[in-house]
């Protein structure tokens, strides 16, 4: 038998909360997404049956919106795993309230990316031919393996340090809580009692997974670029895509976390636990990253114009001046407000103003507007399609 | 074991698009419509791509008779998930109907756009349906999975079948669909291997070239140069 620690770790019920009580607006909000999800599956059902056409996708804009959310949604994943565990290793303490919000954002991105690849599929019945035929000459199957591994390693170091807390639940319940919840936690537990024994290998578990799922995320982003950059498509085909998604996944990966923060801060009250500080530290984060994707634009357009090979060029106007200008240029202009507003606090100020640039709402604000920028880069990415003859 | 590959004299090319109609019967290339090829979403095996050069009134119009290039270093095959798409031991490029599952990377992947998709089921309305033949290889291919040029496999199969010649070379010989309706005789098929094939010698010929060379595919399909042509004053 275990021994029940004497001791009961004394919890704030503001961190409790959420998970006893529930209120209107959250019944509310699950219905509006059902109805939502509700909708989404009729159209998938429709274009099962009448085929992709009604995606308005044709020749020669083979791949749209579904490998544009792809490549979204699995950029959105990196806020979670990733970051947490460069904090972690690097022994940021400021990290611990912002990691759990994280490594959730991770698990839920990855399952709706993976999901859009599905989706986008010609024939989704015969999925399972990627295990019974599968090369791994091909870059799906590089993506397929490198997404599951990352799936199953953010699950894992999402629940490692859960467990503890899934005791403190289990502890502390109220007499009145239903039976099934009790039985939820103490088997989401694992038995945990906070040994000394326990505490020393939970600790290393963590920090090995740590170490493990920051080559593979970096993996994960740079696979998927190279879905795009092992073709010979102009402007595709090119060194540079792996690094670039990867900071790219970064970016908005951060920016999502910030509008998470922002709500979860608001909707359980937990003011007292996502400080100015966080947003402030995530703020310079989205500002190093941003700084990083300016470089890494620059480079890639300055070499293709430079040398300006015609293929390669056309898929270039087509961004600068042709088809796509609106997004190109509304990018440039989300990005530098984004970059603007984050850099000001760190000017030194002359006299006395400064903006308030790091209070939650203006980061939430700063949030939007890079999200907004990745979403549009993202549709470039996926949307360029040009003939190469 | 043969190395089939084709020639295309553009100077014989009429740009007259027979080659086309001729492969969408044979091959039961599925009927797209105006409104659905107005989308872009209309399959063509074979199609003529005209290139515009200079400007008006020098201007010079070249066509183009694209089938599929039949790469020896095929990029699409490269890039096949499960193994749908394969060069088999003659060189053609084929593809497997009910393994494909529809991820389109082969088209991204190919340079020369000569894959399609089938992006809705496919149709013959009307009128239409007399240029289905039910009784005739290949059968149409259901939506959702990608298709190409296969230089008739089926027409090279039963001709292996019944011991019949194949290739340009002989006047009884079998030759994909494209070749053998050509009003211009523009198109040549044969084996690339054999050095006394006519494919084998025009593709030698000073005027051959092969479509973005430079990207190392090694297509087995030739071009033969336009002359050049004096503008008479």
């Amino acid at each position: 038998m275990i021994k029940q620690r004497q001791q009961r770790p004394v919890v704030d019920p503001r961190l409790i909360q959420p998970i006893l009580r529930t209120g209107g607006a959250y019944y509310l909000l699950v219905a509006l997404l059902a109805a939502v999800v509700a909708a989404g599956l009729y159209v998938w059902i429709r274009q099962i049956r009448l085929g992709l056409a009604v995606t308005g996708m044709n020749t020669p804009v083979y791949w749209g919106l579904y490998i544009t959310n792809f490549v979204f949604f699995i950029g959105v994943s990196h806020a979670g795993t990733l970051i947490s565990a460069i904090l972690r290793v690097t022994g940021a303490e400021w990290r611990r309230p912002i990691t759990r919000a994280a490594e959730a954002i991770t698990v839920f991105a990855l399952i709706v990316g993976g999901s859009q690849v599905i989706i986008d599929m010609g024939r989704p019945d015969r999925v399972l031919n990627l295990i019974r035929y599968g090369r791994f000459q091909s870059p799906l199957l590089w993506d397929v393996t490198s997404i599951t591994i990352y799936l199953l390693g953010s699950i894992t170091y999402l629940y490692l340090p859960l467990m503890p807390d899934m005791a403190i639940l289990r502890d502390s319940l109220p007499t009145e809580a239903p039976g099934w919840r009790r039985r939820l936690y103490r088997l989401l537990a694992l038995g945990w009692h906070g040994g000394a024994e326990q505490r020393r290998r939970l600790e290393r578990a963590i920090a090995v997974m740590a170490v493990l799922i920051i080559p593979i995320a970096v993996s994960v982003h740079t696979v998927v670029s190279w879905i795009f950059a092992m073709t010979l498509r102009p402007m595709w085909h090119s060194t540079i895509f792996g690094p670039y998604f990867v900071i790219g996944a970064i970016y908005s990966g951060i920016a999502t976390l910030l509008i998470a923060m922002v709500i979860i801060r608001k909707a359980f009250h937990l003011e007292a636990y996502l400080k100015p500080l966080h947003f402030r530290y995530l703020g310079i984060l989205l500002l190093t990253f941003s700084a990083l994707w300016f470089y890494f634009t620059s480079a890639e357009y300055l070499t293709t114009g430079y040398g300006g090979v015609p293929p390669e060029m056309r898929v270039l106007n087509a961004k600068l001046s042709g088809e796509y200008q609106a997004a190109f240029w509304g990018m440039v202009a989300a990005m530098s407000i984004a970059f603007v507003v984050l850099l000001l606090p760190h000017l030194p100020a002359p006299g006395r103003i400064r903006l308030p640039a790091f209070r939650p709402r203006f980061a939430a604000a700063t949030g939007v507007a890079a999200l907004l920028v990745a979403v549009l880069i993202f549709n470039q990415a996926g949307l360029v399609t040009v003939l190469t003859n | 074991m043969p190395r089939w590959g084709m020639v295309i004299d553009l100077d014989k090319c009429t740009a007259c698009q027979a080659c086309t109609v001729a492969c969408r019967v044979e091959n039961n290339v599925s009927f797209a419509g105006p409104d659905e090829y107005r989308r872009g979403r209309a399959i063509f095996w074979n199609t003529v791509v005209g290139v515009m050069e200079g400007e008006f009134p020098e201007v010079r119009a070249e066509y183009i008779p694209m089938p599929c290039m039949h790469c020896d270093n095929p990029p699409c095959v490269k890039v096949c998930p499960v193994g749908a798409t394969y060069r088999d031991a003659e060189g053609v490029v084929k593809q497997l109907y009910d393994r494909c599952i529809g991820c389109r990377l082969c088209m991204q992947a190919c340079p020369y756009n000569r894959r399609y998709f089938n992006w809705q089921v496919p149709e013959w309305p009307g009128t239409f349906t007399a240029y289905r033949n039910p009784d005739r290889e290949p059968q149409p291919r259901p939506k959702g999975i990608v298709e190409k040029c296969t230089f008739c496999e089926q027409r090279l199969r039963k001709a292996r079948e019944e011991g019949r010649p194949i290739g340009s070379d002989d006047a009884e010989g079998v030759v994909p669909a494209c070749v053998e309706t050509c009003t211009g005789g523009a198109r040549y098929f044969g084996d690339l291997d054999n050095p006394d094939s006519i494919v084998s010698r025009l593709s030698r010929s000073p005027r051959a070239y092969r479509l973005q060379e430079e990207l190392g595919t090694e297509p087995k399909v030739y071009y033969l140069r336009p002359g050049q042509w004096e503008k008479e004053s």
